[in-house]
């Protein structure tokens, strides 16, 4: 069935179709139209789940943890204040390997109040032990929603997800989305049947004391699932791409980066603006590409390294800033190449903070900068790009 | 002597690592006697996150999840609803806090579960302090109270605040079922914990729970100063079904002197502190009597 819908309603039909059962959620903006139209549904008898209307993100989390141990497929949604509110109450989902699947709709943190798109709530969220994919488009909302389930549900895996959609870009744009059949996701996402749950009948304790010379060997194991968790993203967005015809990238989604010179490195809805700022300056002889990051964690580090062994200059743009560093994005990249003999020049670009538009003068200047700097053999930075008072003003 | 009311049977293996003379231990035996095996219980941060002992060990004989600290109730509506998917709609879940981790930090969540009507049960027992992390003052410390962030430096160096008062704010909710109980009447506690079952909708226990290394006394006044409490209606015993307020045990009017003087935490009040006490306890217990429906 296809349908023009926004990214919150993406989201909401992602977990519909994966037959979410136990959905907990405080409203928050930009989010909220995913939780109304998930209570429209169950209110409407079309989705047999049951909806939370928890007094707090915090609780959310917490009921969705406590349901997901209980055996329950579980969904929610949030938004940067709401995101990091959640903070303790995440590390107790990866740290319980509970696979629960969340939107996050991402957006400044305050102060000063912002409701628009930035990437810093979920970036703050890195080491929580949950996986992070940012999205594309709509329909890469709710594919990567089913995708999620099946992943995170995985034997090896069993950790949670985080679906982001940037603020306002995604969650209120509408584009045509498919929504696969019901009958075919029931055939790719089976029933939510843990091996070890919550039940009268079988006195555990969940989540009991462990002594010190035991602690270590719990965080070793979700550290194994996290590093399964690679090959298991890339079989399940096989098997979806040959049941619904499509796929997206992996971690790394790379365009036109087979003979680039130069390659950009962007997350989240910025990714379409690249695609045709890429396109345009290949019309003009310039070998530019785009290397999209679909998830910052796992973070993609063998495909960066692959990338780098190919191309002389790598730019990373930003959508958050880590005081006092950099960019994550920036970083992480730097963190990943570091090792090995031939390392490209690395330069990180900040923009697009508080929902600023990233335009396609901005990229294309990032891309004139980098191959500017990559040839002087200079790089400095952090770049804070279209930034009152500073120079680099490209629009 | 009339035969016992209270079950035999055991849902928690000996092996607790609690406190000797541990009032939360009995707290839960009472309670679990009195709700039977198809039972989950969820605990927050408090004493009962370490009693069941190191994983793997496990005390209990029913199954338990923990939760974050201020997350009981919100673990509880997710606990419920995830039965209700299955179909086991008959199972009883309870939450299982502190005093801290209920008037304080966990006061939202319960608010919230009790508002959605979550249908579970929730206990605080009450040992007024966080003992757990070594008896600090909690909004449930009485006035009077010596805690190590209540140090006695002075005359008036104690807990200057009043305790605050859960059951008032849980009957604010209209909550169907509400019950003081204490581990001085394991009888009185064993019929309202069944009574409790077999309501539906949100339920609350405040549980009282003696601890003798924060209360500065002798392990073996557990028992002694929990019917002391009850006895000088320092903590009376009384339930409200659906906002009628029943008084279940009337206390003999000891006086509070009775019940402070086993307690070191309360040994350097003065006389007319204690006078003051007295006052407060008599007048809220004529409130508490004005409330209460006459018994048929």
């Amino acid at each position: 069935m296809r349908k023009v819908m926004t990214g919150n309603y993406a989201s909401a039909y992602g977990a519909k179709v994966s037959r979410a059962e136990v959905i907990a959620a405080y409203p928050i903006t930009p989010q909220t139209s995913i939780v109304e139209k998930l209570a429209e549904f169950v209110a409407a008898g079309e989705m047999k789940a049951k909806f939370i209307p928890v007094e707090s993100e915090h609780s959310a989390m917490a009921a969705c943890v406590s349901a997901s141990i209980a055996g329950a497929r579980t969904y929610t949604a949030t938004s940067s204040h709401g995101l990091t509110l959640m903070h303790e109450v995440l590390m107790w989902a990866s740290g319980a390997r509970l696979p629960i699947v969340m939107t996050n709709v991402s957006r400044a943190m305050a102060p000063p109040w912002s409701v628009w798109a930035d990437h810093m709530d979920s970036v703050a969220q890195r080491d929580t032990g949950w996986m992070q994919f940012f999205c594309e488009s709509n329909q890469e909302v709710l594919d990567t929603i089913i995708m999620a389930y099946k992943i995170c549900e995985s034997e090896h895996v069993m950790l949670p997800a985080m679906i982001i959609e940037d603020a306002f870009i995604l969650s209120h744009t509408s584009e045509p989305v498919d929504v696969p059949d019901q009958d075919m996701v029931d055939s790719f996402l089976p029933e939510y049947d843990p091996a070890v749950k919550l039940e009268v009948g079988n006195p555990m304790g969940f989540g009991s004391l462990v002594r010190p010379d035991q602690y270590m060997e719990f965080r070793y194991k979700a550290m194994k699932a996290m590093e399964s968790a690679r090959e298991r993203i890339a079989s399940v967005e096989d098997e979806f791409r040959r049941t619904f015809g499509r796929s997206y990238g992996g971690l790394l989604d790379e365009y036109r980066c087979e003979d680039a010179e130069v390659v950009l490195i962007v997350a989240g809805s910025a990714a379409g603006t690249t695609r045709e700022v890429v396109d345009s300056m290949r019309d003009r002889g310039i070998r530019v590409g785009l290397a999209r990051l679909r998830a910052l964690r796992p973070f993609p580090q063998e495909e960066l390294r692959a990338l780098a062994n190919r191309v002389r200059g790598i730019a990373v743009l930003d959508r958050s800033y880590t005081f006092g560093a950099a960019g994550a994005f920036y970083t992480e990249t730097c963190g990943s190449l570091y090792p090995q003999a031939k390392r490209p020049f690395v330069k990180n670009y900040i923009a697009g903070l508080g929902g600023r538009d990233i335009t396609p003068g901005i990229i294309e200047g990032i891309f004139s900068d980098m191959i500017d700097a990559t040839d002087r053999g200079e790089v400095a930075g952090p770049e804070w790009v279209d930034v009152a008072g500073l120079e680099r003003r490209w629009r | 002597m009339s035969p016992t009311t209270i079950p035999e049977e055991e849902y928690a293996h000996p092996g607790s690592t609690g406190c000797p003379g541990c009032g939360a231990n009995l707290v839960m035996r009472y309670l679990l006697k009195g709700l039977g095996d198809r039972t989950i219980i969820t605990i927050p941060a408090c004493c009962w996150a370490v009693m069941p002992g190191y994983w793997p060990s496990h005390c209990l004989k029913i199954p338990m999840v923990y939760c974050a600290f201020e997350a009981t109730g919100a673990s509880l509506s997710g606990i419920r609803a995830a039965l209700d998917v299955r179909g086991e709609e008959d199972v009883t879940v309870v939450g299982f806090a502190g005093d801290g981790g209920t008037v304080d930090i966990g006061l939202q969540a319960l608010s919230g579960a009790a508002e959605r009507q979550t249908d579970a049960i929730y206990v605080m027992y009450d040992n007024e302090a966080y003992m757990n992390t070594g008896i600090q003052r909690s909004g449930s410390t009485p006035w009077g109270a010596w805690t190590t962030t209540t140090p006695v430096k002075d005359a008036k160096g104690f807990k200057r605040e009043p305790k605050k008062d859960i059951m008032g704010i849980m009957a604010a909710h209209d909550v169907p079922y509400a019950a003081t109980v204490s581990v001085g009447h394991p009888e009185d506690f064993v019929k309202k914990i069944r009574k409790a079952k077999e309501v539906k909708g949100f339920r609350f226990i405040h549980a009282y729970s003696p601890c003798p290394p924060g209360w500065r006394m002798n392990p073996m006044k557990t028992i002694e100063v929990a019917k002391l409490a009850v006895d000088s209606r320092i903590f009376p015993l009384y339930e409200i079904v659906d906002g009628d307020l029943t008084i279940t045990r009337k206390g003999k009017g000891v006086p509070v002197s009775d019940y402070l003087s086993i307690q070191g935490r309360f040994s350097h009040l003065s006389d007319e502190d204690v006078a003051d006490i007295q006052r407060g306890v008599d007048q809220a217990y004529a409130e508490l009597e004005k409330r209460a429906v006459p018994k048929k």
